[in-house]
């Protein structure tokens, strides 16, 4: 893709007016990669108090993008308002433009959005259904017609879970463990086949034997999906992504590759972070 | 020992017995009205009770089917009026409702359960009798069932709310919309304790005396259709222990007893369906 402005540019101090030099400005980190979401300007508002300045990021097609920062970064809250989850909070206001496949976020129905943009969450949060009906459940509040096993063991053979659960589809989602619960919230977002995946701090309750599972999953999903991850925790940051975006006080301090950005990162803050010395 | 210690010790045992007698007693009264009613209504309660209708006085035997038939039809209208505006009105308020508004509506119906409910007999007494211009099953049922209102909306407000936001936002992730998320997922999470609060409701009511007097009326005999008046259980316990036949007043006790059952079998029956409410506690 073409080169943008006003996108982080490790050769420019955070807070400079970048769009007034973009003769300065470098191809995008990634920029060979076709993007599936570009965000431009994003401000958002929690009532008077702003948590988002003036994000640029490109999330790449079929690569997974972790977001690190420290608490209160604002890493879930932009997480969040890529599939405008954030305006089910009263009194947000979001400014900017997010666009997802050239098309813009904030215009399109919110329906159709969250179809295309899948979300897991920190905590595994099934439904009080049965494993089938959990991971039915997207399928049938979109109205699809099809063969809804079939899809069902489809959505469970992508997130790991099938051969675990094949046996007791129809048994609570509570009586499994909790990183099998978090396996069928990824099966359930899989289930009605979306574009892009949201992952905010999945493995954040979860022990290293689970969260390992789920990172091999990832792995294998950024083959048909494209992958952001909020996560806590740098090492899986380095293990998982393809690009890094590390934020700090609601801005977008530095984003790059992963690999450059924990060896050679190009932002003093960055570095202090990852090396532990804050956060 | 000081003397302060054993002055410390000495409240510590009155206050201990202070406190606990008091809980006694809380227990005490309901067995104490349980057993009385047994003692004084059990040995009128037959077969015919239920199933034979009043006989005049002096004549023995005779029953209280109507009434019960009666009072069954009530909490039926009743519940036809409350647990729909009752229950959406808490879904409004738990899912929807903005600040100002549910402030208002939250406080309007605490003071709607405020209301004596002999007040709320006049008003259906106003709004259904005066004009039909006959004493009927509808005015009594409608009175009833907007004294359910209140507390179906509350409770139903309160179990909404104890339903994760984590399901909610699980729900809207996946495509569906604030109504298909409360309707497919908050509602089924809480339904169990929904019920429960509406039998608790129903249990309530079902006592109800005030309201009845002047809208159901009362009746010897069969109620036929809604537009008559009808007999109910309490306002028959009411009038036969206002009179002064000693076989009403035994039958004033049976009958008692028959709906402390009733309400004590909701309640137990609500407590067991809440205690297997296993499903969301784990989240």
């Amino acid at each position: 893709m073409a080169t943008v402005t006003g996108l982080p540019n490790p050769s420019l101090a955070l807070g400079a007016s970048r769009a007034n030099v973009p003769g300065e400005s470098k191809p995008l980190p990634g920029a060979e990669v076709p993007p599936r979401l570009k965000i431009s300007k994003l401000n958002f508002f929690y009532g008077a108090k702003q948590a988002l300045f003036e994000v640029d990021l490109n999330i790449a097609t079929n690569r997974v993008t972790a977001l690190i920062g420290p608490s209160g970064c604002g890493k879930s809250t932009f997480l969040r308002t890529l599939n405008r989850m954030q305006e089910t909070i009263r009194h947000t206001r979001m400014e900017g433009q997010i666009l997802l496949d050239d098309q813009d976020v904030l215009q399109m129905d919110v329906v159709s959005l969250r179809r295309r943009v899948g979300m897991v969450f920190q905590r595994p949060n099934p439904f009080p259904k049965s494993i089938f009906e959990n991971v039915a459940y997207g399928l049938r509040v979109n109205g699809w017609k099809g063969n809804l096993r079939e899809a069902v063991e489809h959505s469970l053979n992508r997130a790991a879970l099938w051969d675990e659960v094949k046996d007791s589809l129809h048994k609570s989602a509570y009586a499994l463990s909790g990183g099998q619960q978090q396996r069928l919230c990824i099966a359930r977002a899989l289930a009605v086949d979306p574009e892009v995946l949201l992952l905010d701090e999945p493995c954040s309750a979860l022990d290293p034997v689970t969260t390992a599972k789920i990172e091999e999953l990832l792995f294998h999903l950024k083959e048909s999906c494209t992958i952001a991850i909020v996560t806590h925790n740098m090492q899986q940051a380095a293990r998982t992504s393809d690009f890094t975006a590390f934020m700090l006080d609601g801005k977008l301090i530095e984003f790059n590759p992963t690999s450059q950005l924990f060896t050679t990162p190009a932002d003093p803050r960055t570095e202090a972070y990852i090396t532990g010395r804050f956060g | 020992m000081s003397v302060r210690t054993i002055w410390r010790k000495s409240v510590n045992v009155v206050m201990l017995s202070l406190t606990g007698a008091c809980a006694a007693l809380t227990m005490g009264f309901l067995f104490f009205i349980l057993g009385y009613l047994v003692y004084h209504g059990g040995k009128d309660l037959s077969w015919n009770f239920f199933t034979k209708l009043p006989t005049p006085v002096g004549e023995t035997g005779g029953g209280m089917a109507n009434a019960i038939v009666g009072s069954a039809k009530l909490l039926f209208l009743a519940s036809l009026i409350g647990v729909p505006i009752g229950f959406l009105g808490g879904v409004y308020l738990a899912e929807f409702g903005g600040r100002t508004f549910s402030f208002l509506v939250r406080y309007t119906t605490d003071l709607l359960n405020g209301v004596p409910s002999i007040v709320i007999g006049i008003f259906a007494y106003t709004v259904i009798v005066l004009p039909m211009h006959q004493f009927s099953t509808l005015a009594g049922g409608f009175a009833l069932g907007v004294m359910m209102i209140p507390i179906a909306v509350r409770s139903t407000e309160e179990f909404l709310h104890a339903v994760p936001t984590s399901l909610r936002e699980a729900a809207m992730a996946l495509g569906a919309s604030k109504w298909k998320t409360v309707a497919t997922v908050v509602v089924p999470a809480a339904i169990r304790g929904i019920i429960t609060g509406i039998m608790l409701d129903l249990a309530r009511v079902a006592g109800e005396t005030a309201p009845l007097l002047f809208t159901a009326f009362g009746n010897r005999f069969w109620s036929p259709g809604w537009l008559q008046p009808t007999a109910s259980l309490p306002v028959v316990i009411y009038t036969y222990a206002i009179s002064p036949y000693d076989d009403w007043h035994r039958q004033a006790w049976a009958a008692g007893l028959v709906l402390l059952g009733l309400v004590l079998f909701a309640n137990i029956g609500a407590r067991l369906i809440l205690s297997r409410k296993t499903m969301l506690q784990r989240s």
